[in-house]
C-alpha cells in the first residue's frame, strides 16, 4: 500500500512536470515548486514510514528549527502511533543541508531534533522513550546541490531503536 | 599504534654569520615579485649513493632532500627557485665556494648548497646559505638523524632558510590532520588522515568504521582531539598519535563537538548540546575539571582561545544570526565583533595574536577571511561555491581550509579538497592529498 502511494506521488509529480514542460516556460525549475513552499519540502516522494501512514520526517527551513504546520500533523501521527506501541523506543535525529558550517550545522540538527522531541513529549510520549542524534550535514538523503535537494536535507527523522 | 615522532634529531650550529645581507623578504604584503634562489643538488659521494641505495631505494638522496626544500619555497610564494639545467657549479665545488658571479650571472639572489652522507646507518646532512650579491655565507648547518627522515631534513632546511631570509619562524616541518573522505555523498566514508604538510607520508588513524569529523592538534604536544561517533554516540575524544591512546574527553549527557586545545594545551574546549542548546565547555586535562564557560539559550560553538590563553572567540547566534563573538575565559565580557553583511563562522584565533580567521556565508558564496580582534580590518581573502574552517600555519602566515564543489541533480561532480592562501590573499594553492579532504588542521613546527 505505502508502495502504491507513493508510486501514486511520483507519478503525480511526473504528470505535474510534463503539464509544466508542456506550457513550455523558459524555467525548468518551476516544476519543483509543487513540492516546496517558502524553502521548506512539502512532498512525500522521498519519505519512508515509521508504520503505515506514518511519515517518518519533518522539514525544516533554512537556518530554523520552527515546525510547520505539516511538520506538527506529521508529528501527531508519530505520537499516536507511538501511543499504540508503547514497547518501542525512537531515536530523533537531526539533519542539515550542506549549505553551512560543520560545527553550527551539528548544532542546529540538535535542535531540530529537540523540537520534533519536544513536540512528541507534548503529546503525551514519555521523554525517556525519545533519543536524540544530530548528524549536521553529514547524512544527506539528497546528493544534489539544489534548493530541492537541500530542502529534502534539513529535516528530523523518528527511527524505531529496538 | 603508529609511531612518527619517535626520532630525535641531532641539531648542530656549525656557526650563523650575522651578516648585513642585502636580500630580505618582507611577507607583509603579498608578494608578486618572488626571491629567485638557486637550490643546487646536495652533493653526495659514490660510497654514499650506495649505502642510499641500501638504506633508502634512492640512489642520490642529495638531490631528493634538494627537492623537498625546493618545493616547499616554491609553494611558499615567496621564493622562486630557478632551473638547475641553468647551474654552471657543481654542487660539490659550490658548497665549498662558490664562484658568485656564475650564480649572479643566471640571476640567483640566494644560494643553497650541501653535502649529504649515509654511513653506519646515519644521514649526515650539511647545507649551506649564500648570499650572492654581497657575495657572503648567510648561514650553515648540519643535522644528523636516520636515514628514513630525509624528508624531514629538507623541511628544516627549508624552516631555517626562510627564517633566515623573511625574519620569521617557518611552517615546513609541521603536519595536517584532516579528515579524509571517499565514496557517494549520502554515504560518505571520512577517516582520520595525517600527512606531512607538503602532502607526503600519509597515514590513516582510523578505519572509518564511525564517523570523525574536526580533528585538531594539541599546539604543545602530538595529541589529537576530535569529534566521533563511535557506538553512534557523538562524543569529543582524544587522541595520541604516538601511541594510539584514544579516550572519550569528559562524561557529558550528549553530544559534544567543535573541540580545540588551548594554546597552552591543558584544556579542551568545546560545545555540549543538550535538549536543543548548544553551550561552550572546558576540560582541564590533567585534574578533569569541567567548567561551563557560556549560558545562553543560543548555540554557542566553533570556540577558539586567543594564544595567550585570555580570551575565546566563538561562534552563535544570539543575534538571531550565525555571528561571531569574543569573550574573556571565564566566559564574561561577550562582545559581538562580526557586523558586516551575511552570516559569520568558524572564527580561530591567529597564533601571532592580531587576527582571527573566518568563514563567511553571503549571497549563496562562502568565503575565508580575517579581521582583528575587534572585529575591524575585515579582509576576505578567497570567494568560491564552498569552503569553510581555516586553520592557522604555526607562523600566523598561511590559512589552509577546504572547499567543496557543487554536485549535479544526480550528486555527481562533487569533491572535497584541501586548499591554502596566504594571509596577504595571493598565492592560492590546492594542497595534494591521496583521497577527498576536509577539516584541516595545521600543527605547530615539529623541530625548532
Amino acid at each position: 500500500m505505502n508502495f502504491s502511494k507513493s508510486f501514486r506521488n511520483i507519478f503525480l509529480v511526473i504528470l505535474l512536470s510534463l503539464i509544466v514542460s508542456a506550457c513550455a516556460t523558459k524555467k525548468t525549475t518551476t516544476k519543483v515548486e509543487g513540492q516546496m513552499q517558502g524553502d521548506i519540502y512539502t512532498g512525500t516522494d522521498t519519505v519512508k514510514y515509521l508504520a503505515d501512514g506514518v511519515p517518518d520526517r519533518v522539514f525544516f527551513a533554512t537556518n530554523e528549527s520552527i515546525l510547520t504546520t505539516k511538520s506538527r500533523d506529521t508529528l501527531r501521527k508519530q505520537a499516536n502511533w507511538l501511543r499504540e506501541n508503547s514497547s518501542i523506543n525512537v531515536v530523533v535525529e537531526g539533519h542539515a543541508d550542506e549549505r553551512g558550517t560543520r560545527e553550527y550545522n551539528l548544532a542546529l540538527g540538535e535542535r531540530r531534533a529537540n523540537a520534533a522531541k519536544d513536540y512528541l513529549i507534548t503529546y503525551g510520549i514519555s521523554a525517556d522513550r525519545i533519543s536524540v542524534i544530530s548528524y549536521g550535514k553529514e547524512r544527506p538523503v539528497d546528493s544534489g546541490s539544489n534548493p530541492l535537494s537541500w530542502s529534502k536535507n534539513r529535516r528530523s527523522v523518528t527511527v524505531k531503536a529496538n | 599504534m603508529i609511531r612518527i615522532f619517535n626520532l630525535t634529531f641531532l641539531l648542530f650550529l656549525f656557526l650563523i654569520t650575522k651578516a648585513n645581507s642585502l636580500i630580505e623578504i618582507d611577507i607583509t604584503r603579498g608578494n608578486l615579485d618572488p626571491l629567485p634562489i638557486a637550490v643546487s643538488p646536495l652533493f653526495q659521494d659514490d660510497n654514499s649513493k650506495k649505502n642510499s641505495i641500501n638504506e633508502l631505494k634512492v640512489e642520490n638522496i642529495g638531490s631528493e632532500i634538494s627537492s623537498v626544500v625546493e618545493n616547499n619555497l616554491k609553494t611558499s610564494g615567496l621564493f622562486n627557485p630557478l632551473s638547475k639545467e641553468a647551474f654552471l657549479q657543481k654542487p660539490d665545488i659550490a658548497h665549498l665556494k662558490p664562484r658568485f658571479e656564475d650564480w649572479a650571472l643566471i640571476k640567483a639572489q640566494a644560494l643553497i648548497t650541501g653535502k649529504v652522507t649515509i654511513e653506519n646507518k646515519k644521514l649526515k646532512v650539511e647545507f649551506r646559505l649564500w648570499d650572492i650579491l654581497a657575495g657572503r655565507e648567510m648561514m650553515a648547518l648540519a643535522f644528523t638523524t636516520v636515514p628514513s627522515n630525509w624528508r624531514r631534513v629538507g623541511h628544516i632546511i627549508s624552516d631555517k632558510v626562510y627564517e633566515r631570509l623573511t625574519g620569521e619562524k617557518g611552517y615546513f616541518d609541521t603536519r595536517i590532520i584532516y579528515v579524509s573522505e571517499e565514496g557517494p555523498k549520502t554515504a560518505r566514508v571520512k577517516k582520520l588522515a595525517i600527512m606531512d604538510q607538503d602532502g607526503f607520508n600519509t597515514k590513516y588513524l582510523t578505519l572509518g568504521n564511525e564517523l570523525v569529523l574536526t580533528p585538531r592538534f594539541n599546539p604543545t604536544s602530538q595529541m589529537v582531539t576530535y569529534l566521533s561517533y563511535f557506538k553512534n554516540l557523538p562524543r569529543v575524544y582524544l587522541l595520541d598519535i604516538e601511541t594510539g591512546t584514544q579516550e572519550v574527553v569528559g562524561d557529558f549527557p550528549g553530544m559534544t563537538f567543535a573541540p580545540r586545545f588551548s594554546p597552552d594545551g591543558k584544556k579542551i574546549i568545546m560545545s555540549f548540546a543538550k535538549d536543543g542548546n548548544s553551550d561552550i565547555y572546558t576540560m582541564d586535562l590533567e585534574n578533569r575539571i569541567v567548567e561551563r564557560i557560556t549560558n545562553h539559550p543560543s548555540i554557542d560553538t566553533s570556540p577558539s582561545y586567543s594564544p595567550d590563553n585570555k580570551f575565546i572567540t566563538f561562534n552563535s547566534d544570539r543575534s538571531g544570526f550565525q555571528q561571531i563573538y569574543v569573550m574573556k575565559s571565564d566566559g564574561s565580557n561577550v562582545k559581538r565583533i562580526s557586523f558586516g553583511k551575511g552570516l559569520y563562522g568558524t572564527p580561530v584565533w591567529s597564533p601571532r595574536g592580531d587576527l582571527i580567521a573566518f568563514t563567511k556565508l553571503h549571497k549563496g558564496k562562502f568565503y575565508i577571511g580575517v579581521m582583528r580582534t575587534d572585529g575591524s580590518g575585515e579582509r576576505l581573502l578567497t570567494e568560491n561555491y564552498y569552503q569553510e574552517a581555516p586553520s592557522w600555519s604555526p607562523n600566523g602566515r598561511v590559512l589552509i581550509f577546504y572547499r567543496e564543489t557543487k554536485s549535479n541533480d544526480k550528486g555527481e561532480g562533487f569533491s572535497a579538497k584541501l586548499w591554502s592562501i596566504d594571509l596577504t590573499g595571493y598565492n592560492e594553492r590546492q594542497v595534494q592529498t591521496e583521497t577527498d579532504a576536509s577539516d584541516p588542521s595545521w600543527s605547530s613546527l615539529l623541530s625548532n
